[in-house]
Protein backbone atom coordinates (compact mmCIF):
# COMPACT_ATOMS: atom_id res chain seq x y z
CA UNK A 1 0.00 0.00 0.00
CA UNK A 2 2.69 2.26 0.64
CA UNK A 3 3.48 3.04 -3.34
CA UNK A 4 -0.05 4.04 -3.33
CA UNK A 5 -1.00 7.65 -2.56
CA UNK A 6 -4.38 7.93 -0.66
CA UNK A 7 -7.42 9.66 -2.09
CA UNK A 8 -9.52 9.49 1.10
CA UNK A 9 -8.28 9.61 4.48
CA UNK A 10 -9.65 9.65 7.54
CA UNK A 11 -8.40 10.42 10.90
CA UNK A 12 -9.77 9.93 14.68
CA UNK A 13 -12.61 10.50 13.00
CA UNK A 14 -16.01 9.78 15.07
CA UNK A 15 -19.61 10.20 13.98
CA UNK A 16 -22.85 10.32 16.70
CA UNK A 17 -26.65 10.42 15.45
CA UNK A 18 -27.75 12.41 18.57
CA UNK A 19 -25.58 11.58 21.70
CA UNK A 20 -25.61 7.48 20.20
CA UNK A 21 -21.98 7.41 18.90
CA UNK A 22 -22.08 5.37 15.73
CA UNK A 23 -18.37 5.24 14.72
CA UNK A 24 -15.42 5.59 16.63
CA UNK A 25 -12.03 6.45 16.22
CA UNK A 26 -11.96 5.60 12.41
CA UNK A 27 -8.45 5.77 10.85
CA UNK A 28 -8.06 5.23 7.12
CA UNK A 29 -6.15 5.70 4.08
CA UNK A 30 -8.09 4.34 0.50
CA UNK A 31 -5.69 3.79 -1.99
CA UNK A 32 -7.02 5.65 -5.78
CA UNK A 33 -7.54 3.75 -8.92
CA UNK A 34 -8.72 0.90 -6.05
CA UNK A 35 -11.83 -0.99 -5.01
CA UNK A 36 -11.95 -0.74 -1.25
CA UNK A 37 -14.54 -2.92 -0.09
CA UNK A 38 -16.19 -2.49 3.24
CA UNK A 39 -17.50 -4.97 5.44
CA UNK A 40 -18.55 -6.08 8.84
CA UNK A 41 -22.08 -7.30 10.37
CA UNK A 42 -25.25 -5.56 9.89
CA UNK A 43 -25.79 -2.14 11.94
CA UNK A 44 -21.88 -1.73 12.77
CA UNK A 45 -21.84 1.53 10.95
CA UNK A 46 -20.80 0.88 6.90
CA UNK A 47 -23.17 2.59 5.35
CA UNK A 48 -22.70 5.77 7.99
CA UNK A 49 -18.73 5.34 7.35
CA UNK A 50 -19.43 5.66 3.42
CA UNK A 51 -22.09 8.54 3.69
CA UNK A 52 -19.44 10.22 5.61
CA UNK A 53 -17.05 10.58 2.49
CA UNK A 54 -19.67 12.69 0.44
CA UNK A 55 -21.34 14.07 3.57
CA UNK A 56 -24.60 12.95 3.29
CA UNK A 57 -24.84 12.26 6.85
CA UNK A 58 -25.50 15.88 7.26
CA UNK A 59 -28.51 16.03 5.85
CA UNK A 60 -29.71 13.72 9.07
CA UNK A 61 -31.00 15.96 11.89
CA UNK A 62 -28.63 15.47 14.92
CA UNK A 63 -25.78 14.26 13.54
CA UNK A 64 -22.31 15.57 14.65
CA UNK A 65 -18.91 14.38 13.72
CA UNK A 66 -15.06 14.83 15.52
CA UNK A 67 -12.28 14.07 13.72
CA UNK A 68 -11.26 14.75 10.14
CA UNK A 69 -12.02 13.37 6.47
CA UNK A 70 -9.57 14.11 3.70
CA UNK A 71 -10.22 14.02 0.12
CA UNK A 72 -6.72 14.31 -1.65
CA UNK A 73 -5.47 16.12 1.65
CA UNK A 74 -8.31 18.56 1.82
CA UNK A 75 -10.69 18.80 4.42
CA UNK A 76 -13.71 17.37 3.39
CA UNK A 77 -15.82 19.63 6.14
CA UNK A 78 -14.32 23.03 4.85
CA UNK A 79 -14.85 22.02 1.36
CA UNK A 80 -18.07 23.70 -0.59
CA UNK A 81 -20.38 20.53 -0.33
CA UNK A 82 -22.03 21.32 -3.71
CA UNK A 83 -18.21 20.90 -5.47
CA UNK A 84 -17.52 17.61 -2.86
CA UNK A 85 -19.97 16.07 -3.98
CA UNK A 86 -19.37 16.46 -8.03
CA UNK A 87 -16.25 15.01 -6.89
CA UNK A 88 -17.08 11.80 -4.36
CA UNK A 89 -20.43 10.37 -6.29
CA UNK A 90 -22.91 7.83 -4.74
CA UNK A 91 -24.84 4.41 -5.76
CA UNK A 92 -27.35 3.44 -3.63
CA UNK A 93 -28.69 0.06 -2.31
CA UNK A 94 -32.13 0.27 -4.00
CA UNK A 95 -31.86 1.46 -7.50
CA UNK A 96 -33.63 4.72 -7.44
CA UNK A 97 -33.65 6.89 -11.10
CA UNK A 98 -35.51 9.52 -10.86
CA UNK A 99 -39.08 9.19 -12.60
CA UNK A 100 -37.58 10.63 -15.87
CA UNK A 101 -36.56 9.24 -19.35
CA UNK A 102 -32.96 7.91 -19.09
CA UNK A 103 -31.44 11.00 -20.74
CA UNK A 104 -32.79 12.96 -18.23
CA UNK A 105 -31.74 10.94 -15.71
CA UNK A 106 -28.34 10.82 -16.77
CA UNK A 107 -28.07 14.71 -18.10
CA UNK A 108 -29.39 15.47 -14.58
CA UNK A 109 -26.16 16.06 -13.01
CA UNK A 110 -24.58 18.13 -15.96
CA UNK A 111 -27.55 20.14 -16.43
CA UNK A 112 -27.74 21.14 -12.66
CA UNK A 113 -23.72 21.84 -12.81
CA UNK A 114 -23.99 24.25 -16.07
CA UNK A 115 -24.35 22.35 -19.10
CA UNK A 116 -27.07 23.55 -21.27
CA UNK A 117 -25.83 22.92 -24.79
CA UNK A 118 -27.76 19.88 -25.98
CA UNK A 119 -25.49 18.16 -28.40
CA UNK A 120 -23.00 18.08 -25.48
CA UNK A 121 -25.08 16.39 -22.81
CA UNK A 122 -26.07 14.02 -25.34
CA UNK A 123 -22.30 13.13 -25.48
CA UNK A 124 -22.18 13.22 -22.03
CA UNK A 125 -24.77 10.82 -21.94
CA UNK A 126 -23.33 8.65 -24.51
CA UNK A 127 -20.01 7.91 -22.37
CA UNK A 128 -21.54 7.87 -19.49
CA UNK A 129 -24.14 5.11 -20.64
CA UNK A 130 -21.46 3.21 -22.41
CA UNK A 131 -19.32 3.68 -18.81
CA UNK A 132 -21.75 1.79 -17.21
CA UNK A 133 -22.10 -0.83 -19.89
CA UNK A 134 -25.67 0.10 -20.56
CA UNK A 135 -25.27 2.16 -23.79
CA UNK A 136 -26.16 -0.92 -26.28
CA UNK A 137 -29.04 -1.75 -24.52
CA UNK A 138 -30.80 1.28 -24.14
CA UNK A 139 -29.25 3.78 -26.96
CA UNK A 140 -32.33 3.02 -29.27
CA UNK A 141 -34.48 4.15 -26.76
CA UNK A 142 -33.23 7.03 -24.62
CA UNK A 143 -36.71 8.77 -24.17
CA UNK A 144 -37.89 5.39 -22.41
CA UNK A 145 -38.59 6.20 -18.79
CA UNK A 146 -35.96 5.17 -16.44
CA UNK A 147 -39.03 3.28 -14.60
CA UNK A 148 -39.45 0.79 -17.08
CA UNK A 149 -35.59 -0.87 -16.89
CA UNK A 150 -34.96 -4.11 -14.88
CA UNK A 151 -33.91 -3.74 -11.58
CA UNK A 152 -30.38 -4.15 -13.12
CA UNK A 153 -30.46 -1.62 -15.50
CA UNK A 154 -31.75 0.84 -13.52
CA UNK A 155 -29.01 0.39 -11.09
CA UNK A 156 -26.63 0.63 -14.17
CA UNK A 157 -27.99 3.80 -14.89
CA UNK A 158 -27.79 4.91 -11.34
CA UNK A 159 -23.98 4.33 -12.15
CA UNK A 160 -24.01 6.33 -15.43
CA UNK A 161 -25.81 8.74 -13.49
CA UNK A 162 -23.15 9.41 -11.27
CA UNK A 163 -20.54 8.92 -14.14
CA UNK A 164 -22.23 11.47 -15.90
CA UNK A 165 -20.95 14.59 -13.65
CA UNK A 166 -17.13 12.81 -13.58
CA UNK A 167 -16.44 12.09 -9.96
CA UNK A 168 -13.13 11.00 -8.62
CA UNK A 169 -14.65 8.60 -6.10
CA UNK A 170 -17.25 6.64 -6.38
CA UNK A 171 -19.20 5.74 -3.45
CA UNK A 172 -21.66 2.37 -3.74
CA UNK A 173 -23.47 1.05 -0.63
CA UNK A 174 -24.07 -2.59 -1.16
CA UNK A 175 -25.28 -1.43 -5.07
CA UNK A 176 -25.90 -5.28 -5.97
CA UNK A 177 -28.01 -6.45 -2.70
CA UNK A 178 -31.35 -5.75 -4.53
CA UNK A 179 -30.35 -7.80 -7.43
CA UNK A 180 -30.06 -11.16 -8.92
CA UNK A 181 -26.81 -12.98 -9.64
CA UNK A 182 -26.60 -12.58 -13.41
CA UNK A 183 -27.69 -8.24 -12.68
CA UNK A 184 -24.65 -8.96 -9.49
CA UNK A 185 -22.01 -10.08 -11.98
CA UNK A 186 -22.81 -7.35 -14.28
CA UNK A 187 -22.42 -4.53 -11.88
CA UNK A 188 -18.95 -6.41 -10.70
CA UNK A 189 -17.53 -6.51 -14.12
CA UNK A 190 -18.69 -2.94 -14.19
CA UNK A 191 -16.83 -1.73 -11.20
CA UNK A 192 -13.56 -3.69 -12.31
CA UNK A 193 -13.37 -1.42 -15.62
CA UNK A 194 -14.13 1.45 -13.75
CA UNK A 195 -11.48 1.04 -11.30
CA UNK A 196 -8.53 1.97 -13.61
CA UNK A 197 -10.09 6.02 -13.76
CA UNK A 198 -11.96 5.93 -10.57
CA UNK A 199 -11.34 5.09 -6.58
CA UNK A 200 -14.11 2.68 -5.52
CA UNK A 201 -15.73 2.22 -2.13
CA UNK A 202 -18.14 0.07 -1.56
CA UNK A 203 -20.32 -1.26 1.44
CA UNK A 204 -21.24 -5.08 1.09
CA UNK A 205 -22.43 -7.48 3.56
CA UNK A 206 -21.28 -10.64 0.88
CA UNK A 207 -17.91 -11.48 2.30
CA UNK A 208 -17.77 -13.34 -1.47
CA UNK A 209 -18.41 -10.25 -3.42
CA UNK A 210 -15.75 -9.02 -1.35
CA UNK A 211 -12.97 -11.02 -1.75
CA UNK A 212 -13.88 -11.43 -5.83
CA UNK A 213 -13.86 -7.49 -6.60
CA UNK A 214 -11.71 -5.88 -3.91
CA UNK A 215 -8.09 -5.11 -3.81
CA UNK A 216 -8.51 -3.76 -0.30
CA UNK A 217 -10.83 -4.83 2.49
CA UNK A 218 -11.82 -2.88 6.00
CA UNK A 219 -13.74 -4.80 8.35
CA UNK A 220 -15.70 -3.38 10.72
CA UNK A 221 -17.47 -4.15 13.42
CA UNK A 222 -19.22 -2.71 16.81
CA UNK A 223 -17.57 -2.55 20.30
CA UNK A 224 -19.58 -3.44 23.39
CA UNK A 225 -20.59 0.39 23.33
CA UNK A 226 -22.32 -0.38 20.02
CA UNK A 227 -20.57 1.97 18.24
CA UNK A 228 -18.19 0.73 14.84
CA UNK A 229 -14.64 0.33 14.66
CA UNK A 230 -12.64 0.08 12.49
CA UNK A 231 -11.03 -3.92 13.14
CA UNK A 232 -8.18 -4.44 10.56
CA UNK A 233 -7.86 -2.68 6.71
CA UNK A 234 -5.68 -4.65 4.19
CA UNK A 235 -4.89 -5.83 1.31
CA UNK A 236 -7.85 -8.47 0.13
CA UNK A 237 -5.83 -10.90 0.12
CA UNK A 238 -4.31 -10.91 3.16
CA UNK A 239 -7.57 -10.19 5.09
CA UNK A 240 -8.95 -13.52 3.70
CA UNK A 241 -6.26 -15.43 3.82
CA UNK A 242 -4.10 -14.00 7.17
CA UNK A 243 -6.45 -11.74 8.75
CA UNK A 244 -4.33 -10.49 11.71
CA UNK A 245 -7.23 -9.92 14.04
CA UNK A 246 -9.07 -13.08 15.25
CA UNK A 247 -12.69 -10.93 14.95
CA UNK A 248 -11.73 -10.94 11.43
CA UNK A 249 -11.15 -14.52 11.34
CA UNK A 250 -13.90 -15.14 13.20
CA UNK A 251 -16.14 -13.33 10.95
CA UNK A 252 -14.88 -14.48 7.39
CA UNK A 253 -15.14 -18.19 8.45
CA UNK A 254 -18.80 -17.25 9.21
CA UNK A 255 -18.54 -17.93 13.10
CA UNK A 256 -20.91 -14.92 13.50
CA UNK A 257 -22.71 -12.05 11.43
CA UNK B 1 -68.02 -32.11 22.17
CA UNK B 2 -67.67 -32.13 18.50
CA UNK B 3 -71.50 -31.17 17.94
CA UNK B 4 -71.43 -28.39 20.32
CA UNK B 5 -68.39 -27.02 18.23
CA UNK B 6 -70.35 -26.98 15.77
CA UNK B 7 -73.18 -25.31 16.99
CA UNK B 8 -71.00 -22.74 17.58
CA UNK B 9 -69.33 -22.54 14.34
CA UNK B 10 -72.93 -22.79 12.74
CA UNK B 11 -74.06 -19.54 15.74
CA UNK B 12 -70.69 -17.88 14.29
CA UNK B 13 -71.94 -17.63 10.74
CA UNK B 14 -75.08 -16.83 11.65
CA UNK B 15 -74.06 -14.01 13.16
CA UNK B 16 -71.24 -13.01 10.31
CA UNK B 17 -74.82 -13.39 7.92
CA UNK B 18 -76.49 -10.81 9.98
CA UNK B 19 -73.64 -8.81 10.46
CA UNK B 20 -72.80 -8.89 6.30
CA UNK B 21 -77.14 -8.04 5.89
CA UNK B 22 -77.05 -5.07 8.01
CA UNK B 23 -73.85 -3.80 6.52
CA UNK B 24 -75.78 -4.62 3.09
CA UNK B 25 -78.52 -2.60 3.88
CA UNK B 26 -76.89 0.63 5.32
CA UNK B 27 -74.73 0.66 2.25
CA UNK B 28 -78.23 0.41 0.01
CA UNK B 29 -79.75 2.83 2.41
CA UNK B 30 -76.92 5.75 2.11
CA UNK B 31 -76.87 5.19 -1.81
CA UNK B 32 -80.34 5.51 -1.61
CA UNK B 33 -80.23 8.27 0.09
CA UNK B 34 -77.46 10.18 -2.29
CA UNK B 35 -79.63 9.04 -5.30
CA UNK B 36 -82.59 10.85 -3.97
CA UNK B 37 -81.26 14.12 -3.58
CA UNK B 38 -79.74 14.20 -6.62
CA UNK B 39 -82.24 12.68 -8.55
CA UNK B 40 -84.46 15.11 -6.71
CA UNK B 41 -82.90 17.77 -7.85
CA UNK B 42 -81.99 16.93 -11.10
CA UNK B 43 -84.98 15.82 -12.15
CA UNK B 44 -87.11 19.20 -11.00
CA UNK B 45 -84.46 20.75 -12.45
CA UNK B 46 -84.34 19.99 -15.62
CA UNK B 47 -87.16 21.32 -17.16
CA UNK B 48 -85.57 24.52 -16.99
CA UNK B 49 -82.52 23.48 -18.51
CA UNK B 50 -81.90 25.01 -21.65
CA UNK B 51 -79.49 26.58 -23.82
CA UNK B 52 -80.95 30.38 -22.92
CA UNK B 53 -80.74 29.33 -18.80
CA UNK B 54 -77.00 28.85 -19.68
CA UNK B 55 -76.73 32.38 -22.02
CA UNK B 56 -79.20 34.80 -19.71
CA UNK B 57 -78.67 36.37 -16.55
CA UNK B 58 -80.83 36.97 -13.88
CA UNK B 59 -82.81 39.26 -14.24
CA UNK B 60 -83.57 40.19 -10.25
CA UNK B 61 -86.89 41.14 -8.45
CA UNK B 62 -88.98 38.50 -7.15
CA UNK B 63 -90.34 36.63 -9.97
CA UNK B 64 -86.44 34.92 -10.62
CA UNK B 65 -86.28 35.39 -13.98
CA UNK B 66 -83.53 34.74 -16.58
CA UNK B 67 -80.80 32.69 -16.58
CA UNK B 68 -77.29 31.60 -14.18
CA UNK B 69 -75.13 33.35 -17.15
CA UNK B 70 -73.62 35.91 -14.41
CA UNK B 71 -73.09 33.28 -12.05
CA UNK B 72 -71.17 31.16 -13.66
CA UNK B 73 -69.02 34.44 -15.02
CA UNK B 74 -68.91 35.28 -11.04
CA UNK B 75 -67.66 31.62 -9.72
CA UNK B 76 -65.42 30.98 -12.93
CA UNK B 77 -63.62 34.18 -11.62
CA UNK B 78 -63.92 33.58 -7.97
CA UNK B 79 -62.52 29.99 -8.50
CA UNK B 80 -59.43 31.36 -10.65
CA UNK B 81 -58.97 34.14 -8.10
CA UNK B 82 -59.05 32.15 -5.19
CA UNK B 83 -56.92 29.44 -6.17
CA UNK B 84 -54.01 32.03 -7.00
CA UNK B 85 -53.94 32.95 -3.45
CA UNK B 86 -54.35 29.40 -2.48
CA UNK B 87 -52.15 26.77 -4.42
CA UNK B 88 -48.91 29.06 -4.22
CA UNK B 89 -49.05 29.91 -0.66
CA UNK B 90 -50.67 26.17 0.32
CA UNK B 91 -47.75 24.64 -1.55
CA UNK B 92 -45.00 26.80 -0.85
CA UNK B 93 -46.42 25.82 2.77
CA UNK B 94 -46.44 22.33 2.32
CA UNK B 95 -42.86 22.51 0.74
CA UNK B 96 -41.45 24.62 4.20
CA UNK B 97 -43.40 21.81 6.31
CA UNK B 98 -42.03 18.97 4.64
CA UNK B 99 -38.62 19.92 2.80
CA UNK B 100 -37.04 22.47 5.48
CA UNK B 101 -38.77 21.98 8.76
CA UNK B 102 -39.37 18.48 8.93
CA UNK B 103 -35.47 17.98 9.41
CA UNK B 104 -34.59 20.79 11.45
CA UNK B 105 -33.38 21.23 14.56
CA UNK B 106 -34.06 24.30 14.97
CA UNK B 107 -36.57 24.74 18.46
CA UNK B 108 -38.86 27.91 16.32
CA UNK B 109 -39.55 25.49 12.95
CA UNK B 110 -40.46 22.71 15.11
CA UNK B 111 -42.64 24.62 17.04
CA UNK B 112 -44.12 26.19 14.47
CA UNK B 113 -44.67 23.29 12.48
CA UNK B 114 -46.71 21.41 15.21
CA UNK B 115 -48.62 24.67 15.53
CA UNK B 116 -49.63 24.65 12.13
CA UNK B 117 -50.65 20.98 12.11
CA UNK B 118 -52.59 21.65 15.03
CA UNK B 119 -53.53 24.44 13.22
CA UNK B 120 -54.49 22.89 10.00
CA UNK B 121 -56.03 20.26 11.62
CA UNK B 122 -58.39 22.49 13.43
CA UNK B 123 -59.76 24.63 11.18
CA UNK B 124 -61.21 22.00 8.49
CA UNK B 125 -63.44 21.43 11.37
CA UNK B 126 -64.29 25.15 11.99
CA UNK B 127 -67.78 26.03 10.66
CA UNK B 128 -67.46 27.79 7.23
CA UNK B 129 -69.62 31.16 8.23
CA UNK B 130 -66.37 31.69 10.59
CA UNK B 131 -64.26 32.29 7.81
CA UNK B 132 -66.87 34.34 6.42
CA UNK B 133 -67.17 37.00 9.44
CA UNK B 134 -63.68 36.71 9.88
CA UNK B 135 -63.11 37.59 5.85
CA UNK B 136 -66.07 40.13 6.26
CA UNK B 137 -64.45 41.87 8.85
CA UNK B 138 -60.47 41.63 7.78
CA UNK B 139 -60.90 42.19 4.23
CA UNK B 140 -64.70 43.97 3.44
CA UNK B 141 -64.29 46.30 6.43
CA UNK B 142 -60.96 46.77 7.57
CA UNK B 143 -59.04 46.59 4.41
CA UNK B 144 -62.32 48.47 2.49
CA UNK B 145 -61.79 45.87 -0.62
CA UNK B 146 -66.29 46.01 0.51
CA UNK B 147 -68.14 42.98 -0.87
CA UNK B 148 -66.15 42.22 -3.77
CA UNK B 149 -64.30 39.42 -5.75
CA UNK B 150 -61.36 40.25 -4.37
CA UNK B 151 -62.52 40.28 -0.57
CA UNK B 152 -64.42 36.84 -1.27
CA UNK B 153 -61.52 34.91 -3.11
CA UNK B 154 -59.10 36.10 -0.18
CA UNK B 155 -61.05 34.29 2.28
CA UNK B 156 -62.35 31.61 0.17
CA UNK B 157 -58.14 31.14 0.28
CA UNK B 158 -58.24 31.04 4.12
CA UNK B 159 -61.04 28.81 4.17
CA UNK B 160 -59.52 26.16 1.73
CA UNK B 161 -55.60 26.61 2.56
CA UNK B 162 -55.92 23.91 5.49
CA UNK B 163 -56.50 21.33 2.35
CA UNK B 164 -54.21 22.41 -0.14
CA UNK B 165 -51.50 22.83 2.56
CA UNK B 166 -52.00 19.26 4.20
CA UNK B 167 -52.44 17.73 0.47
CA UNK B 168 -49.90 19.18 -1.19
CA UNK B 169 -47.89 17.58 2.53
CA UNK B 170 -49.25 14.56 2.13
CA UNK B 171 -47.86 14.47 -1.90
CA UNK B 172 -44.32 15.76 -0.95
CA UNK B 173 -43.96 13.06 1.60
CA UNK B 174 -45.18 10.30 -0.74
CA UNK B 175 -41.82 11.22 -2.90
CA UNK B 176 -39.48 8.89 -2.48
CA UNK B 177 -36.52 9.84 -0.10
CA UNK B 178 -34.28 7.99 -2.49
CA UNK B 179 -35.19 10.45 -5.16
CA UNK B 180 -33.62 13.25 -3.14
CA UNK B 181 -30.54 11.35 -2.01
CA UNK B 182 -29.79 10.77 -5.44
CA UNK B 183 -30.46 14.57 -6.99
CA UNK B 184 -28.07 15.74 -3.23
CA UNK B 185 -25.42 13.34 -4.02
CA UNK B 186 -25.43 14.51 -7.39
CA UNK B 187 -24.07 18.11 -6.35
CA UNK B 188 -27.39 19.54 -6.20
CA UNK B 189 -28.91 22.00 -3.48
CA UNK B 190 -31.56 21.37 -1.55
CA UNK B 191 -33.68 23.86 -4.05
CA UNK B 192 -32.59 22.42 -6.98
CA UNK B 193 -33.80 18.75 -5.94
CA UNK B 194 -36.87 20.49 -5.24
CA UNK B 195 -37.54 22.51 -8.12
CA UNK B 196 -36.59 19.26 -10.42
CA UNK B 197 -37.14 16.42 -8.97
CA UNK B 198 -39.80 16.33 -6.07
CA UNK B 199 -42.14 18.76 -7.56
CA UNK B 200 -42.17 16.99 -10.63
CA UNK B 201 -43.01 13.93 -8.67
CA UNK B 202 -45.67 15.41 -6.37
CA UNK B 203 -47.35 16.88 -9.08
CA UNK B 204 -50.63 14.49 -9.02
CA UNK B 205 -50.90 14.97 -5.68
CA UNK B 206 -50.46 18.63 -5.22
CA UNK B 207 -53.11 18.53 -8.44
CA UNK B 208 -55.56 16.90 -6.30
CA UNK B 209 -55.03 19.20 -3.46
CA UNK B 210 -55.91 22.11 -5.77
CA UNK B 211 -58.79 20.37 -7.70
CA UNK B 212 -60.32 19.28 -3.76
CA UNK B 213 -60.15 23.43 -2.94
CA UNK B 214 -62.14 23.93 -6.51
CA UNK B 215 -64.54 21.57 -4.96
CA UNK B 216 -64.94 23.20 -1.97
CA UNK B 217 -65.26 26.61 -3.78
CA UNK B 218 -67.79 25.76 -6.05
CA UNK B 219 -69.94 24.42 -3.02
CA UNK B 220 -69.56 26.78 -0.25
CA UNK B 221 -71.97 29.38 0.13
CA UNK B 222 -71.68 30.86 3.81
CA UNK B 223 -68.24 32.39 3.34
CA UNK B 224 -69.38 34.34 -0.13
CA UNK B 225 -72.61 35.48 1.61
CA UNK B 226 -70.80 37.50 3.66
CA UNK B 227 -67.75 38.73 0.88
CA UNK B 228 -69.21 38.74 -2.54
CA UNK B 229 -72.53 40.59 -1.47
CA UNK B 230 -75.07 39.18 -4.01
CA UNK B 231 -74.97 41.42 -7.10
CA UNK B 232 -76.59 39.44 -10.11
CA UNK B 233 -74.46 41.37 -12.54
CA UNK B 234 -71.54 40.17 -14.83
CA UNK B 235 -68.34 41.07 -12.05
CA UNK B 236 -66.70 43.90 -14.06
CA UNK B 237 -63.77 44.05 -12.33
CA UNK B 238 -62.15 42.44 -8.64
CA UNK B 239 -63.90 45.18 -6.60
CA UNK B 240 -66.95 43.82 -7.86
CA UNK B 241 -69.40 42.24 -5.90
CA UNK B 242 -71.13 38.60 -7.32
CA UNK B 243 -73.04 35.29 -7.10
CA UNK B 244 -71.89 32.47 -7.27
CA UNK B 245 -73.97 29.47 -8.56
CA UNK B 246 -74.16 28.31 -5.49
CA UNK B 247 -75.05 31.73 -3.56
CA UNK B 248 -77.42 31.80 -6.80
CA UNK B 249 -79.63 29.41 -5.61
CA UNK B 250 -79.82 30.44 -1.76
CA UNK B 251 -81.42 33.89 -3.40
CA UNK B 252 -83.60 32.03 -5.93
CA UNK B 253 -85.11 29.97 -3.16
CA UNK B 254 -85.20 32.81 -0.41
CA UNK B 255 -85.91 35.73 -1.96
CA UNK B 256 -87.80 34.62 -5.77
CA UNK B 257 -90.59 32.72 -5.79
CA UNK B 258 -88.41 30.51 -8.84
CA UNK B 259 -87.71 27.42 -6.94
CA UNK B 260 -87.29 25.39 -9.86
CA UNK B 261 -84.53 27.35 -10.89
CA UNK B 262 -83.39 26.79 -7.81
CA UNK B 263 -83.49 23.17 -8.62
CA UNK B 264 -82.21 24.39 -11.95
CA UNK B 265 -78.99 25.58 -11.10
CA UNK B 266 -78.09 23.24 -8.01
CA UNK B 267 -78.68 20.65 -11.00
CA UNK B 268 -75.96 21.88 -12.89
CA UNK B 269 -73.92 22.76 -9.69
CA UNK B 270 -73.93 19.01 -8.26
CA UNK B 271 -72.80 17.94 -12.07
CA UNK B 272 -70.06 20.40 -12.00
CA UNK B 273 -69.17 19.07 -8.51
CA UNK B 274 -69.41 15.66 -9.83
CA UNK B 275 -67.24 16.04 -12.86
CA UNK B 276 -64.80 17.37 -10.27
CA UNK B 277 -64.49 14.05 -8.32
CA UNK B 278 -63.98 12.31 -11.16
CA UNK B 279 -60.96 14.27 -12.07
CA UNK B 280 -59.78 13.91 -9.06
CA UNK B 281 -60.34 10.15 -9.23
CA UNK B 282 -58.49 10.60 -12.65
CA UNK B 283 -55.59 11.95 -11.17
CA UNK B 284 -55.44 9.88 -8.34
CA UNK B 285 -55.36 7.09 -10.11
CA UNK B 286 -52.90 8.30 -12.30
CA UNK B 287 -51.06 9.14 -8.87
CA UNK B 288 -51.27 5.49 -7.75
CA UNK B 289 -50.13 4.36 -11.27
CA UNK B 290 -47.11 6.17 -11.61
CA UNK B 291 -46.16 5.02 -8.04
CA UNK B 292 -46.45 1.32 -8.83
CA UNK B 293 -44.64 1.04 -12.14
N1 LIG C 1 -30.62 8.12 10.85
C1 LIG C 1 -30.19 7.46 11.94
N2 LIG C 1 -30.51 7.91 13.17
C2 LIG C 1 -30.09 7.26 14.28
N3 LIG C 1 -29.34 6.15 14.26
C3 LIG C 1 -28.98 5.64 13.07
C4 LIG C 1 -29.40 6.27 11.84
N4 LIG C 1 -28.91 5.55 10.82
C5 LIG C 1 -28.23 4.52 11.37
N5 LIG C 1 -28.27 4.58 12.72
C6 LIG C 1 -27.63 3.64 13.66
O1 LIG C 1 -26.24 3.65 13.43
C7 LIG C 1 -25.71 2.34 13.46
C8 LIG C 1 -25.03 2.04 12.14
O2 LIG C 1 -25.99 1.97 11.11
P1 LIG C 1 -25.56 1.73 9.61
O3 LIG C 1 -24.50 2.67 9.25
O4 LIG C 1 -26.80 1.76 8.77
O5 LIG C 1 -24.99 0.24 9.66
P2 LIG C 1 -24.70 -0.82 8.49
O6 LIG C 1 -24.74 -0.10 7.18
O7 LIG C 1 -23.38 -1.39 8.81
O8 LIG C 1 -25.77 -1.86 8.60
C9 LIG C 1 -26.88 1.42 13.78
O9 LIG C 1 -26.87 1.18 15.17
C10 LIG C 1 -28.09 2.22 13.40
O10 LIG C 1 -29.18 1.88 14.19
MG1 LIG D 1 -26.07 -0.36 5.47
Amino acid sequence: MADTVPRLRTAGYNLYYGSFRALRDITIDIPENSITAIIGPSGCGKSTFLRSFNRMNELIPGVTVTGKVLLDGEDIFRADVVALRRKVGMVFQRPNPFPKSIFDNVSYGPRIHGTRDRGVLASIVERSLRDAALWDEVKDDQQKSALALSGGQQQRLCIARALAVEPEVILMDEPASALDPVATMRIEELMQSLKQRYTIVIVTHNMQQAARVSDFTAFMMTDGFRAGNLVEFGATKQIFTTPADSRTEDYISGRFG
Amino acid sequence: MKPSRNGRVTARKAWQGCAFALFWLSGIAAMAVMLAVVGYVVVRGAPELSLSFFTTSPRGGLSGDGGIASTIVATAYLVVMTMAFAAPLGIGAGIYLVEYAGNSRNRIATTFLKLSRFGSETLAGVPSIIFGLFGYALFVTAMHFGFSLLSASLAGACLILPVVVRTAEEALKAVPEGYREASLSLGATRWETIRKVVLPSALPGLTTGIILGVGRILSETAVFYVTLGGSYRTPTSVLSSGRTMALHVYYLAMETRAFEKAMATGAVLVILIIIVNLAINAVSRRLSAGSRS
